[in-house]
């Protein structure tokens, strides 16, 4: 059944794709080519391979529980929010957040998290910055 | 005698303490990155990417820090299949299968230093055939026109999905996706934007670099995130002791024809479009397995099972950067991401490379000589170290692997919109490995993909738009000829092949558990 949502999504991408390319407007350069034929082809490539999925769908792949999932989503906006606040909050105090968000997640207790996401932090601020020379996001307190 | 002056230029190059530095940092970071379970070849290098460009290092050192850690890695990965029964990557899970058995029978340190050597033998002759047959390919390269590069793009992507590949649509798919992807941003021919929606981020299109961190790392982020706490986590495996660390003559020498015929295939198949080293590294093993088991000692702790696989992936590895460099066109995945690296300083791979930039190819072929020796001692010697760096649980890892790809990409680009969409690349990395699609055809999709359609307009322009031209040399011809057969054929035996491969794994498990 993935392999089918999965197949249904790759058509839609596909025709999606292929209207978009429709609208690219043509230009005052131009060759026996143009801009929108390499485009076309790689739809049609990508619509026949999410047809196959449709027709022969491969077995269902272990799906984690619904836990796992939101556990994933929530990394991920964890990760959004760190590519956010990264100019505003400095690199230092940004990257320990999310390091001990990360290491809590992956098993860490809550103390080990909060020492292993500011050591995190700060090594690489040692590493990266004072030693490698880096240019990373600064905050307002300077680092 | 030519071959040995460039080579000679070669070590000029790769002989400064700069380069010489490089290259055992990347050593030392590739063998760890090998050896922890979670980080191959290809995610270790593209993490150190960006490291290398914010570094401000040219073009000759970067490629030589990061074809050191692509070769650590190839040496890393025995470490952790053979004590902890977990591959420290794809290449290394062979490895595994008499490796942990050796580790069992209180032979640890004799099946590392075993595998070490192996894994030179296999790298060093690897790196001589790619000196021997690199340029040779060139000079049947020079013959090649747009429409020839067009066909030999369309045979990386068709052959890329491999012999060991159970569906092909899926690569197709993936290949797509990755093409689909290179065509975002303002056309090179005719300067109009496409699929930029408008977004002015999007005009510059994107940078492949972001896809391949996000690809690779981040997605190994959230899969152990999935896995935490369950049998596949590989935090809870019980440790060994080691014992001596040098393998006694007799054994070494009852595993020299062994290291010498795994070499030679291994080679060949990292050469060979699509194979790669985990391909090389399987054929190896059970080439050897037929060749020389007569008493069934395979699978039991056999050396000569031990340094078939290791000798037959590292000879892969070198094997593979013979088309990448030579063609521009990479074969496998860690070669993909080294020629991203090529991309983005501005080299074009290829056959040109060997003329106009001969110091990048024969200084980055010296420090490979270099790096090799490096990690024999490395490897050998110090293999304690190593072992205690798989110590480190993957909780306390992966926030720095996914730490580490923020800093790089952040310091390459310093916009927060990279690294959102490098989220966005690391959450589709994730669904794309649970749906068995492969990620190394959306890598080199979006590497490729604006070289494939520039190569394909020009060729029909020139034709005066007569697209027959696409297929109107023999040379054009032999190469679709190839991508069809390595696109057809694993329909047929791919099943198979990747069949074995995991059976022959799982059998393993079975007996030692």
């Amino acid at each position: 059944m993935s392999d089918r949502i999965f197949g249904g999504i790759g058509l839609m991408l596909s025709l999606l794709y292929i209207w978009r390319a429709t609208l690219i407007p043509d230009s005052f350069m131009s060759d026996a080519v143009g801009p929108r034929a390499f485009p076309y082809g790689i739809a049609a490539v990508m619509a026949l391979a999410s047809i196959w999925f449709l027709i022969k769908p491969d077995p269902e792949p272990e799906w984690p529980r619904l836990g796992r999932l939101a556990e994933i989503g929530f990394a991920a906006m964890v990760m959004i929010a760190y590519a956010q606040l990264l100019p505003e909050l400095g690199f230092v105090i940004s990257t320990a957040f999310a390091a001990a968000y990360l290491t809590w997640r992956l098993g860490s207790s809550p103390l080990q998290s909060v020492l292993i996401g500011v050591g995190t932090s700060l090594g690489i601020y040692a590493i990266f910055h004072l030693v490698l020379g880096l240019s990373l996001a600064r905050g307002p307190l300077g680092f | 005698m030519e071959l040995l002056a460039s080579l000679g230029d070669g070590f000029a190059v790769a002989l400064t303490w700069q380069n010489l530095g490089l290259a055992l940092m990347g050593c030392f970071l590739g063998t760890i990155m090998g050896a922890l379970p979670g980080l191959g070849p290809s995610n270790g290098v593209a993490i150190l990417i960006p490291l290398a460009f914010t570094l401000g290092l040219g073009a000759t050192p970067s490629l030589i820090l990061l074809t050191s850690v692509y070769y650590g890695a190839m040496y890393g990965g025995r470490i952790s299949s053979i004590l902890l029964n977990i591959p420290g990557d794809e290449p290394a899970m062979m490895t595994c299968l008499d490796g942990y058995p050796m580790a069992r029978n209180g032979r640890a340190g004799e099946a590392l230093a075993l595998s070490g050597i192996a894994s030179f033998v296999g790298a060093f002759f690897a790196t001589w055939g790619l000196v021997l047959l690199a340029p040779q390919l060139v000079k049947v390269a020079l013959l090649f026109g747009p429409a020839e590069y067009f066909a030999l793009f369309a045979l990386a992507f068709m052959t890329l999905g491999g012999v060991s590949s159970t569906n092909q649509a899926k690569s197709a798919f993936a290949a797509a996706l990755g093409l689909g992807l290179a065509m975002v941003g303002v056309d090179t021919q005719t300067g109009v934007p496409r699929f930029t929606f408008g977004e002015v981020h999007l005009y510059d299109g994107i940078d492949f670099l972001v896809a391949i961190v996000g690809l690779f790392a981040l997605s190994e982020v959230f899969i152990f995130l999935e896995h935490r706490g369950t049998d596949k986590d590989a935090s809870t495996a019980p440790k060994l002791n080691i014992g001596r660390i040098t393998p006694s003559w007799k054994v070494l020498k009852s595993c020299t024809p062994t290291m010498i015929r795994t070499t030679i295939l291994g080679f060949i198949a990292g050469v060979l479009p699509g194979a790669g080293a985990s391909l090389g590294s399987f054929i190896s093993y059970s080439m050897e397995k037929k060749l020389v088991d007569r008493d069934n000692t395979f699978g039991t702790g056999d050396p000569r099972g031990v340094a078939a696989p290791e000798a037959g992936n590292n000879a892969a590895a070198g094997g593979a950067l013979v088309p990448m460099l030579a063609l521009g066109v990479p074969g496998s995945g860690t070669t993909a991401v080294l020629l991203a690296v090529l991309l983005s300083l501005n080299i074009t791979p290829g056959p040109l490379l060997f003329t106009q930039n001969p110091d990048v190819v024969w200084g980055l072929i010296a420090a490979l000589f270099i790096g090799n020796f490096m990690l024999l001692a490395m490897n050998i010697p110090m293999v304690g170290l190593f072992v205690r760096v798989l110590m480190v649980p993957p909780r306390i890892l992966m926030p720095i692997v996914a730490m580490v790809s923020f800093v790089g990409i952040y310091g390459i680009s310093g916009s927060s919109f990279d690294l959102m969409v490098m989220v966005a690349f690391g959450v589709a990395g994730w669904l794309l490995r649970k749906l068995d699609v492969p990620l190394v055809p959306v890598i080199l999709g979006t590497l490729l993909g604006n070289a494939m359609e520039v190569n394909m307009r020009r060729a029909v322009t020139i034709a005066d738009g007569d697209y027959s031209v696409l297929f109107g040399s023999w040379l054009t011809l032999a190469l679709w000829a190839v991508a069809i057969i390595g696109f057809v054929l694993p329909i047929f035996v791919g099943g198979v092949v990747k069949a074995r491969m995991r059976g022959a794994a799982q059998r393993e498990a079975a007996i030692t558990d």
